[in-house]
């Protein structure tokens, strides 16, 4: 399999990872959490928050799964879901073979050792009037544990692990550091020695210099303990660094799921090549390719009433009329990368008899530079040409001529707008 | 001030005194401290600093740098509020050749809104909540213009137009909460913008936006620059913003000024420690490489204990090559290496060269 | 924001509802449950040495025999739509909104209330804008300049009127300037009547009263413009240039004073149930003082209906403060 290679090419430096084909840690099949509106007289429901709308994926084991999104997009219900802290609306998780979906309290009881979270804020997640102590202890006492040695050497050795003094043990939260306190809230995950931990946000609250600290520390007790993350941010840099492979997500729904590398480097879902061209790059050479941005118009729509058919097409400067109908499915286009786009980038395209342009998708289309849509739909044809030498290579050759078309024409239409 | 003199005309910086021209904006040996029951918060420590109109100055540092008073002190804003009643604020604020430190505090305010105008980070908590987001325009427009409401209220709804958002007559009369984060920002700038202010300065403007909006309110501070012509200083803790949009960069540590100069050389050719470690810390979405991120040890200094000598120097890797101690005694001062370039470092210039090309570049 | 106004006020009207059933159950099911048998019940209602017929007459009157729901509503008919007392020899009709009848003094209690409620109303109202001038005033000036002597020494006397009991500080400015210095009367005039009259006797309740309310306020507005004045649109309208006093009045006081107006309305609302300490101690004919009289003559049926007009009225200030809240802060008309 081509993406066991990937794989094993970027993390050679990581310990070894088991066989994609082994069976996943965890497997979520048409998740959904839906938070109901309610409004007027009788506080009816209207609507809901479509939070997380119908999502598959899985997590293998030792892998670390980025998930990342815009505010919004459902990524932080989504590690709340599959960590249990919400009950979902419908589908299925799965953790290691068991179906954790309904689960009460009881019942969740010995996942809750295997399962840990790390949260964002580390100044409201530790308790202002409980030692160190008793934080990172606290795992130990809610399920009956009692570790060899003692709970306070067991605290003791989590402490140094994560790079604090076992000195710490009886002093408060406010007489630690943001980034300390982070190493606190991991140090209390990892208590239990969890299988897998679900860190929301867990470096975004935090100083560039502690950041790279917090993400060294996490990497490492990766190789130590053989962890399993999801992690969760908006920041696509960290993301990149940190992750096998990475989700993005938009209104409730991924978008796109591939390994790392394949999504930085050729990104197939035009929101994922607009969300990263977007991200600041700290080199002031690449300013004067500010031709690479593509801007997106406007916000991102309410997840009370989502975009029919693809959820991106109101933004997207691809979109055409199947992609107000029809919602595309997450397919795996190539192996390792799924892609629920109707036109995606970097590829062929899935509905090449559908091309006329939506006319939001011709204004979204004004704010992208048109060495991008060329760029684009080169790529397009050279992929189709390639994986399709024979027959269809002619059809391939048409589309790209008709995008080309599209773009001499968007530019001719643009001159007049430009003084 | 004589002594500043000195070190300034040392390094050749243009002062009123040698007849060139002031800078625009010209900040010099500027200290903000604060008295606290628990010691004096040193939160600026001497900064210098001169920015042309026309022109991005970005300030990085982390928090508790001294970054956000710095900004706050030009606008005259420090005094203002329950920390600032025994500021002790010193040095000098030259903007457009009039002196801020030693005005009153009503001609600073006659200044602030419309010579120099602020935006904020988040644009939810720096909105009233009670007001129309028009209203509060209005009203920063008729603080210094004797207009009548309508005339004000044209003005608003142009500006709204004009930093792009849509149907601006009807959005006028929204409250914040109404808004969406993207369009509050862009309200604020068009706040920010009502009386064509010559300074403008931006506090992690883009911190609370997601990352399709933050390049959209850039983009958007980059042309209304151009269209204005004022003066900008961004605050940010993000590389990637002050790359994208600064002409210079000035980067802070424990409240002074650690180097600063153009864009292309603090990233190309950093000097100083701090400087590298923040790019070392730095995971970068343009490379594909998966070793580690090298990040600074240590935590970031107390303003109010900042330790003796070099401030960083506990956290420094490079502590001991300057011989006999000198890091811990001696405070570095801020040289020019070249070309509008200043470091604060004890480091002999061939160590910088050294470090960085064979040590810390390639690591980058 | 009308569905908000409608549904507040719906919400306000079941809350009435509960409240009837609420005093409905302490006046007539606890007895029971404590064990009192209607006899009992109906003794209380009549005072020393009833006769039979009169008993017999109460029980018929007021269900006393009949089942729980019965009595509840029939309590709630003579609310809505009156009542008509069969007293044996006489029959005497109680017109809605009929609160009862005393047996004791062969009174409807209503009227009394109606007879009584311009008292309160006026110690009430004139005590309110005094404590509300005086205390938000004061809270404000220390807020802005908190540690001087000014905030240190307001804050001295705040604590000051919170502790002193109403019974010293009253008498105290009672015995001295209207039985030593003469300057203020002690028989209510109604405003109708003669204006001045009115705020003359008034003015020594509405001093004291006010004292303890002002402290209170004022140690309420401190904090809370503290906290405002650190608040980020603070700093914005700083930063436009508004002029200080401005940013004060404009953008600092109505945010600051939002929360105020929960308290105010309870406060308020409470108040014109009986300021039952100030009325005793200036001898004002008010609603407070009735029910002082009530409770020591131990007739229950004027207890029962200042108990409700109370009720009636926290509740209607509470539906006050919710809509209040709504015309001040637009964020609340969204839920």
């Amino acid at each position: 399999m081509s993406e066991t290679e990937t794989r094993a090419g970027t993390s050679a430096a990581r310990t070894e990872k088991p066989a994609a084909d082994e069976k996943p840690l965890l497997k979520v099949e048409g998740l959904v959490k839906h938070f109901p509106v309610k409004k007027g007289l009788l506080q009816r429901q209207v609507g809901a928050v479509k939070a997380v709308d119908g999502i598959d994926f899985e997590v293998r084991r030792g892998e670390t799964l980025g998930v990342v999104g815009e505010s919004g997009c459902g990524k932080s219900t989504m590690g709340r879901l599959i960590t249990r802290l919400l009950e979902p609306s419908g589908g299925k998780i799965e953790f290691d073979g068991t179906d954790i979906t309904h689960l009460g309290t009881s019942g969740m009881r010995p996942l809750r050792r295997d399962v840990q979270m790390i949260f964002q804020d580390p100044y409201g997640s530790l308790n202002p009037r409980h030692t160190i102590g008793t934080i990172v202890s606290a795992p130990f006492r809610l399920q009956g544990v009692e570790p060899e040695g003692g709970v306070k050497k067991e605290v003791q050795r989590l402490l140094e692990l994560v790079g604090l003094s076992p000195e710490h043990y009886n002093r408060y939260p406010h007489e630690f550091s943001g980034g300390q306190r982070q190493r606190i809230g991991i140090a209390r995950a990892l208590a239990l020695k969890p299988r897998m931990v679900v860190a929301d946000e867990p470096v975004s609250a935090l100083d560039v210099s502690i950041q790279a600290q917090v993400v060294n520390l996490m990497d490492d007790l990766q190789d130590e303990l053989g962890l399993t993350y999801v992690i969760i941010a908006h920041d696509l840099s960290v993301v990149r660094h940190v992750s096998d492979r990475v989700a993005v997500m938009y209104l409730g729904k991924i978008v796109e799921l591939a390994d790392r590398d394949a999504l930085y480097t050729s990104p197939m879902h035009p929101y994922t090549k607009a969300l990263m061209s977007a991200v600041p790059i700290p080199d002031p050479k690449r300013r004067t390719a500010k031709s690479e941005r593509i801007l997106l118009r406007g916000d991102v729509p309410s997840p009370i009433a989502p975009p029919s058919g693809c959820r991106f097409h109101t933004r997207c400067w691809k979109a055409t009329q199947i992609c107000t109908t029809t919602e595309p499915p997450l397919a795996e286009l190539r192996p390792g990368q799924r892609v629920a786009c109707h036109h995606p980038e970097n590829f062929e395209d899935q509905q090449p008899q559908d091309t006329v342009l939506l006319s939001v998708a011709k204004e979204a289309a004004a704010l992208v530079a048109d060495e991008v849509l060329a760029e684009s739909a080169q790529t397009s044809a050279a992929v189709a040409a390639e994986r399709e030498p024979e027959a269809s290579g002619e059809a391939a050759e048409t589309e790209a001529e008709a995008s080309a078309e599209e773009v001499t024409k968007k530019s001719a239409s643009k001159e007049p707008e430009g003084k | 001030m004589t002594e500043l003199s000195k070190t300034e005309a040392a390094v050749g910086e243009p002062t009123p005194a040698g007849g060139t021209p002031r800078a625009f904006l010209d900040v010099r040996d500027l200290k903000v401290h604060f008295p606290t029951d628990d010691g004096l918060v040193k939160s600026v420590d001497g900064l210098s600093f001169q920015l042309e109109k026309g022109k991005t100055l970005g300030i990085v540092g982390e928090s508790g740098s001294g970054k956000s008073v710095t900004s706050l002190a030009v606008l005259g804003l420090h005094r203002l509020g329950n920390r600032g009643k025994n500021v002790q604020m010193s040095g000098e604020i030259w903007l457009d050749g009039k002196e801020l430190v030693s005005a009153s505090p009503d001609e600073v305010r006659r200044l602030r809104g419309r010579e120099m105008a602020m935006i904020f980070q988040d644009p939810l908590s720096a909105m009233h909540p009670y007001y129309t987001v028009g209203n509060q325009i209005v009203e920063a427009y008729r603080v210094h213009n004797k207009v009548d409401k309508k005339t004000a209220r044209k003005r608003a709804v142009e500006l709204l137009d004009r930093v792009g958002i849509p149907e601006p007559a009807k959005r006028f009369d929204n409250y914040p909460h109404e808004f969406s984060g993207g369009m509050r920002q862009r309200a604020m700038i068009a706040m920010a913008l009502v009386n064509n202010p010559e300074l403008l300065i931006a506090d992690e403007p883009t911190t609370a936006l997601d990352v399709t909006v933050q390049a959209q309110i850039l983009d958007l501070i980059r042309d209304l620059q151009k269209e204005f012509g004022s003066a900008v200083i961004i605050i940010t803790h993000d590389l990637g913003v002050v790359a994208e949009i600064a002409d210079d960069i000035l980067v802070m540590y424990g409240g002074r000024c650690v180097e600063r100069g153009p864009v292309d050389k603090i990233f190309y050719e950093p000097q100083h420690p701090y400087t590298w470690g923040l790019l070392g810390s730095m995971p970068r979405i343009d490379r594909a490489q998966t070793d580690r991120l090298i990040p600074v040890k240590g935590q970031p200094p107390s303003l109010i204990n900042v330790p003796s000598g070099c401030a960083f120097h506990p956290r420094c890797p490079y502590e001991d090559v300057p011989e006999g101690g000198v890091t811990r005694t001696e405070r570095p001062e801020l040289r020019e290496v070249g070309g509008r370039h200043h470091v604060a470092c004890h480091l002999s210039q061939e160590d910088r060269s050294r470090i960085w090309t064979e040590e810390i570049a390639p690591k980058l | 924001m009308i569905s908000y106004i409608i549904r507040r006020t719906i919400a306000a009207l079941l809350l009435l509802l509960v409240v009837t059933a609420v005093t409905f159950g302490i006046f007539f099911i606890l007895p029971k449950l404590a064990g009192q048998t209607p006899d009992q019940l109906a003794q209380q209602y009549i005072g020393k040495n009833p006769t039979p017929e009169d008993i017999a007459a109460v029980k018929r009157n007021l269900g006393l025999d009949q089942p729980v729901y019965v009595q509840y509503w029939e309590f709630i008919k003579g609310i809505v739509s009156g009542a008509t007392y069969d007293l044996g020899p006489s029959t005497v009709r109680c017109d809605a909104p009929c609160f009862g009848y005393s047996f004791k003094d062969h009174i409807e209690v209503w009227p009394q209330l109606t007879e009584r409620l311009p008292v309160t109303l006026s110690l009430a109202v004139g005590a309110a804008v005094l404590w509300l001038v005086g205390g938000i005033a004061a809270g404000v000036v220390s807020a802005l300049k908190p540690g001087s002597f000014f905030d240190r020494s307001a804050m001295g006397v705040a604590l000051a009127g919170v502790s002193l009991p109403m019974f010293f500080t009253g008498q105290l400015a009672l015995l001295l300037f209207s039985y030593k210095l003469e300057i203020f009367g002690r028989t209510y005039v109604p405003f109708t009547e003669n204006p001045s009259q009115w705020a003359n006797t008034l003015f020594l309740p509405w001093c004291s009263l006010a004292l303890l309310y002002s402290a209170i306020y004022a140690r309420l507005t401190r904090s809370g413009m503290l906290e405002t004045m650190n608040e980020d649109f603070i700093r914005t309208a700083r930063a436009k240039g508004l002029r200080e006093r401005k940013v004060v009045v404009r953008h600092g006081l109505r945010a600051a004073l939002t929360p105020l107006v929960t308290v105010f309305g309870m406060d308020i609302g409470l108040l014109l149930g009986g300021a039952v300490i100030t009325e005793t101690v200036f001898s004002l004919h008010g609603i407070g003082e009735y029910a002082v009289q009530a409770i020591t003559a131990n007739d229950l049926p004027p207890i029962l209906g200042v108990t409700l007009l109370a009720a009636f009225f926290v509740v209607f200030m509470n539906l006050v403060v919710d809509l209040l809240y709504a015309t001040i802060d637009p964020r609340v008309r969204l839920s």
